[in-house]
């Protein structure tokens, strides 16, 4: 091995890469700029949306009953609603968004309270419809109102006490500190992030560094130099890894940036809502120490898809050719870590051993604060040994004429 | 001094079998001399080459260049061939200068060097007024001189040329061809691959006559006119080709 044979390729793939507008854009466009579109983007779409839904009057009608006429009066009275006549066809209206939701009373439900009878209350609404959910959780929210107002008149003209019906009341406290909160709120989703990013940075200096340059001519003057097949797979291979940590490291310092610039600008909008109004920010509620343990760990993954990126491009003998191998991996390397987003998926011995998944599972704990160290070493381990394994097969590839003039 | 002892190259292929791209290939050639490598499209000239740059191993046989075994020692090999061949492209985003100094560097040679050499190549290639210029906005005579400085830079002591001046216009395949004359003069040792005879007769001191895979034939240009009872090279060419290919006939 000739470290300076190595850092001669490293740095002319780095400076060549820097000049090519695809690499740039894989490399520091994207991983710089994904975290704050997804953050102030997505996250200002999501509450401008909730709150233009929960601004709007919702339209309801009241059916079904022979004189519904009181409750269409209270449900008037309270402002909240913009009731309207139901028409024939109100099903068809709340299907096109025409009737937010309506709601069914049975004949004499009025005289039924009064008198003591049970009666029966249905809403019908548009599920998975925002505005539609919105205006059936009002209806349903005015008549629990009413059920607890009936319960507390009919408890009152008996003498009997309210704790008869209610006798005791059942609260909710979070005890976990905001950064756990955070950590199992977006513990999935930060380190999914992550290694979705760490492989489109390695994916196109791989597909350019190997198919690019076969396809190019440039591969065969480079194998003309004296320089051992070996190096010159670690000077490329060093480049792919570039792209991916840098890609990675990019895409933390945006996170950090947009978590400042996300508290100063969205106080009280996406960020209380994110976390489940415990107090907390969503981004500065992410343990830092955390955060730096996803970092630790990535790395040997980083390498671990550089070098898996690198040899099946290797194989191909055009950019076009490398891209239809690579791109089907991203689904490969999307499915782990998604399931790894899901929750009441804990890691196991199994588990530990499934690249991605593993990864995935282990920085979601770390990010709540909870630091398996067994787990930890393990993952640590078998991802360098996936890492060192691929990195061997590429130098193997390399070396085979089939491979490298593969026509 | 480059020589090739029975150089043999068999490609296996899933649809076509076992290809004998190079098949017991013997020559030898000294400094100072041009050696051609005459052949039809796809006789195994390219092949041949490869493997005496190292870039392909034979599948037996042995080949020496400078005095290094082309199997056991295919970097000091390389250290000492110079390969120009139209599959070795440059890269499009570094500079003429950037891309000399490059593999100038690949052959370990020093920064102080590197500058001298590529002062001394642009001067010679009268590179000035596009060496700062990046690859890819060149013309092709330009990526041509390119392509010879970076064959040149680390002065090899034999020079591989493979069809360079395939798909070239007339001036700058002559300007390639006096290139390769000057090599010959300044002691070089040249192997010159082509299909053009009128290429063979301007350069070449001798030529070897490949057809699928096998060397038919060898000898000065003149020689082997006369061999044939031929005073056009091309007409000895085919009557050596087709003297194999009934050979062939009669063994089938």
């Amino acid at each position: 091995m000739n470290r300076g044979s190595i850092s001669t390729i490293y740095l002319k793939e780095l400076k060549d890469s820097l000049r090519d507008r695809r690499t740039l854009i894989s490399m520091i466009v994207i991983p710089t700029f994904v975290m704050p579109v997804l953050i102030f983007g997505v996250g200002k779409i999501m509450t401008k949306t909730f709150a233009k839904a929960r601004a709007e009057t919702p339209t309801v009608a009241v059916v079904g009953g022979a004189e519904p006429s009181a409750v269409a009066e209270q449900l008037r009275e309270s402002g909240k609603f913009n009731v309207v006549e139901p028409g024939e066809d109100w099903r068809t209206a709340i299907s096109d968004k025409r009737l937010r939701a309506a709601v069914e009373v049975p004949a004499g439900f009025e005289a039924g309270l009064r008198e003591g009878r049970h009666g029966r209350v249905v809403i019908y609404h548009y599920e998975g419809e925002l505005k539609s959910g919105l205006a059936a959780g009002e209806l349903d929210k005015f008549f629990r109102e009413l059920r607890e107002r009936t319960v507390t008149e009919r408890l009152e003209e008996r003498a009997l006490p309210a704790t008869l019906v209610r006798p005791f009341d059942i609260v909710r406290e979070n005890v976990a500190p905001p950064e756990k909160v955070g950590g199992n709120l977006f513990g999935g989703l930060v380190p999914y992030l992550i290694i979705i990013l760490c492989f489109t940075g390695a994916m196109y200096p791989a597909l350019d560094l190997t198919a690019g340059e076969k396809e190019r001519g440039t591969m065969e003057t480079l194998l003309c130099s004296p320089v051992a097949r070996a190096d010159i797979v670690l000077g490329k291979f060093l480049m792919v890894l570039t792209g991916s940590v840098g890609a990675m490291a990019l895409s933390l310092v945006s996170l950090a940036l947009t978590a400042a610039a996300a508290g100063m600008l969205l106080p009280g909008g996406v960020a209380e809502q994110g976390a489940g109004g415990s107090g907390g920010g969503l981004i500065p509620t992410i343990d830092p120490l955390g955060l730096l343990g996803v970092v630790a760990m990535v790395l040997p993954a980083a390498v671990f898809f550089s070098a898996v990126i690198f040899t099946i491009a290797l194989f191909a003998k055009s950019y076009k050719e490398a891209q239809s191998y690579v791109a089907p991996m991203m689904i490969v390397v999307m499915m782990p870590a998604m399931v790894g987003m899901l929750p009441g998926i804990d890691l196991n011995l199994q588990l530990a051993l499934v690249p991605i998944l593993n990864l995935s599972l282990v920085c979601k704990e770390m990010l709540s604060g909870v630091w398996n160290w067994h787990y930890i070493a393990l993952i640590l381990g078998s991802t360098a040994a996936y890492a060192a394994g691929a990195l061997a097969l590429a130098v193997k590839m390399f070396k085979r004429e089939g491979v490298i003039f593969r026509m | 001094m480059v020589e090739a002892r029975e150089l043999t190259k068999v490609f296996r292929d899933k649809k076509r079998g076992e290809i004998r791209a190079a098949d017991a290939v013997s020559f030898r050639t000294e400094p100072g001399r041009i050696y051609g490598v005459l052949g039809a499209n796809g006789a195994g000239k390219t092949t041949i080459l490869r493997m005496l740059a190292t870039l392909l191993q034979p599948t037996s046989g042995a080949a020496s260049v400078a005095g290094f075994d082309v199997v056991r020692e295919p970097e000091r090999v390389r250290a000492q061939v110079g390969f120009l061949a139209a599959s070795t492209a440059l890269y499009g985003r570094l500079t003429a200068r950037e891309t000399i100094a490059y593999f100038g560097r690949l052959n370990g040679l020093s920064d102080a060097a590197i500058r001298e050499r590529v002062a001394r190549l642009a001067e010679e290639l009268e590179m000035h007024e596009f060496l700062d210029r990046r690859c890819e906005k060149l013309s092709t005579g330009m990526k041509q001189k390119t392509s010879i400085a970076r064959m040149l830079v680390h002065d090899p002591a034999v020079m591989i040329f493979d069809e360079p001046t395939l798909g070239l216009d007339v001036m700058t395949a002559r300007a390639i061809v006096r290139f390769v004359r000057d090599c010959r003069a300044r002691g070089k040792t040249v192997i010159y691959s082509t299909h053009i005879m009128s290429e063979v007769e301007k350069l070449c001191d001798t030529v070897g006559i490949v057809h699928r895979g096998k060397l038919l034939a060898e000898g000065a240009p003149a020689e082997l006119r006369a061999r044939w009872g031929e005073n056009d090279l091309e007409e000895a060419f085919v009557k050596i080709v087709a003297a194999d290919e009934n050979e062939k006939g009669g063994a089938t």
